[in-house]
């Protein structure tokens, strides 16, 4: 008897590697759905983002000097930061999301690893993250004349890609905060972005900041993926002088990612051992 | 399925303390927070089987544990003493085994209610295995079987009736074929024509379908006409258990109308008023 239940079980839940990729394109395909759903709220995101990128930009011009490197400089800012905070947002609140929806217990019921789960939340944060720079680019440069004729855009995208890795680690770990606490976790997730946001000179140069904060500049993935970025895109810094900085972020990638799996993988135990793990309401 | 002395308690601050004096500002929070949370024990020690192929009820108030037994099982809480199997599998140690026998509708429809049902249909079938087109093919079947039309289908869920949600609730669980089907408190505040149709569908269910089911109500008709057994559930513990037939036999006595109800036979083992459906 149990053979014969376990068959119809495999048949139904097919625990192949396929079927983990198919389960974590399913979640790629849901928030294709919900963000269609949403669309209004969507475009108002986006004319905000927008928005707020000129005003950032805009600095640029009033301050004394040449404006386009500011300009450039500036917008290169507002872009990463764009991107970086749209993924640790959509990775952290990914949770939250869900016991917002009511829909948290049957996905974290579901009979996928929580690889495949978190994966396939990541996979839609990176694609939507990068559609969104590039309308936000393409609105600002119709505002700014920004000048790339220099610029090495290549290297530029690997930074940025490389630079994910280490954001969805990020992420992972955030979005254990409204595991542990329903009413406060998803608010915490915010003073983590906020903080990163200071401390990585999204706007300025991390030598203006006190020098208590330094050491956290140091260890913010963002710091490097600006830096990185600005070389590229600013002074057309080659592949080859970016690889350090592309090294520094695989090798936080490389330890942030498991770390924010095997941090998520006991926040899930602590919230089944409490009875965290449901919907609100 | 089997469970063997199962508890389960968890840990609650009282939180109208919070609104007292003493507890307010910084400090006075900081004292809330190491009051010392009471424990409530929401599963005591509950065993029983369930065989191949029936329909078990537990019945309870709220508050009781049904919801917290059902979770147990589902593997979303780790139970703190005892043991459960699911065909062979525990839900501790083979979670993931025991994933793939079982799908569990809740009181509240658990689905993405901006989406249609067609595409939370969709998302289910990829989670649990199916290739997209099989999955779509699958969903739109299952849809016309429940007498949608493509505008039903492809509009958004939080438009539909309660009853309706229910019910493609119940088709998406048994769209992955599960061995076992937790459904909890399925009908709960369906107004009575909507109720009869989940009701209906189940009963289809386990006519077309080789699926055993645990359903938890604090309806008693709805027990006495889908389950083949019954236990009741109070304060966490199984206080009677059997077929409805034997338990009106061993318990009953007769109500003001001359017959025995399952209202009448929770009444004689708890010594309680069961609650009426204002209250729960």
């Amino acid at each position: 008897m149990r053979k014969e239940v376990e068959t119809k079980a495999e048949r139904a839940g097919r625990p192949s590697l396929r079927a983990e990729l198919g389960a974590a394109l399913g979640f790629v395909e849901r928030n294709w759905y919900l963000t269609k759903r949403y669309f209004g709220w969507e475009v108002v995101f986006l004319f905000y983002t927008i928005v707020n990128t000129l005003t950032i930009a805009l600095i640029g011009v009033t301050t004394p000097g040449e404006a386009g490197p500011k300009v450039l400089y500036l917008v290169v800012g507002g872009l990463l930061w764009g991107f970086l905070s749209v993924i640790f947002h959509d990775v952290s609140e990914s949770v939250a999301w869900e016991r917002w929806e009511g829909t948290i217990e049957y996905t974290f019921m579901a009979p996928i690893r929580r690889l495949t789960h978190l994966g396939g939340m990541c996979m839609y944060a990176v694609i939507y993250g990068l559609v969104r720079s590039v309308v936000v680019l393409g609105a600002v440069a119709l505002f700014f004349d920004l000048d790339l004729s220099g610029a090495n855009l290549v290297g530029g995208l690997v930074v940025l890609a490389v630079s994910s890795v280490s954001f969805i680690g990020l992420g992972l770990i955030a979005a254990v905060l409204p595991l542990l606490s329903t009413e406060r976790g998803s608010q915490a997730t915010h003073i983590m972005e906020g903080f990163i946001l200071l401390v990585s000179g999204v706007y300025y140069e991390i030598e203006v900041l006190p020098s208590w904060l330094h050491p956290f500049s140091v260890l913010s993935p963002a710091t490097y993926t600006l830096k990185a970025v600005r070389m590229a895109l600013l002074e057309g810094a080659p592949l080859v002088d970016l690889f350090p900085f592309v090294g520094r972020l695989l090798l936080t990638g490389v330890v942030l990612i498991p770390l924010g799996l095997l941090v998520f993988s006991l926040g899930e135990n602590y919230a089944m051992r409490t009875g965290k793990l449901k919907r609100s309401g | 399925m089997v469970c063997r002395e199962v508890s389960k308690t968890f840990y609650e601050r009282d939180e109208t303390l919070a609104y007292l004096p003493e507890y307010r500002g910084l400090v006075g929070r900081w004292r809330y927070l190491r009051t010392r949370p009471t424990p409530v024990r929401a599963v005591d020690k509950v065993s029983f089987e369930i065989r191949r192929g029936e329909i078990f009820g537990v019945l309870g108030p709220n508050g009781s544990g049904k919801s917290t037994l059902v979770r147990l099982i589902a593997t979303l809480l780790l139970p703190d003493a005892g043991s459960v199997t699911v065909f062979g599998h525990d839900v501790v140690k083979e979670r993931l085994a025991v994933r793939r026998l079982i799908n569990r509708v809740s009181v509240e429809a658990s689905f993405f209610k901006k989406l249609s049902a067609l595409e939370n249909l969709r998302y289910a079938a990829r989670l649990y295995g199916y290739p997209p087109r099989e999955g779509t093919e699958k969903a739109l079947d299952i849809l016309e079987r429940l007498g949608f039309n493509r505008r039903k289908a492809f509009g958004s869920l939080e438009n539909l009736s309660r009853g309706m949600q229910q019910k493609v609730a119940v088709a998406r669980a048994l769209f992955t074929s599960p061995v076992l089907l937790l459904l909890d408190e399925p009908t709960t505040g369906l107004d009575p024509r909507s109720k009869r149709e989940v009701q209906d569908f189940i009963l289809e269910v386990r006519e077309t379908h080789d699926t055993t089911v645990l359903l938890t109500s604090h309806d008693m008709s709805e027990a006495d006409r889908l389950c083949d057994r019954v236990a009741f559930m109070d304060e966490g513990r199984f206080v009677a258990e059997g077929t409805p037939s034997e338990l009106k036999e061993t318990y009953g006595r007769p109500g003001g109308d001359g017959t025995v109800s399952l209202e009448d036979i929770f009444l004689e083992v708890t010594g309680k008023e069961w609650p009426g459906e204002e209250d729960v």
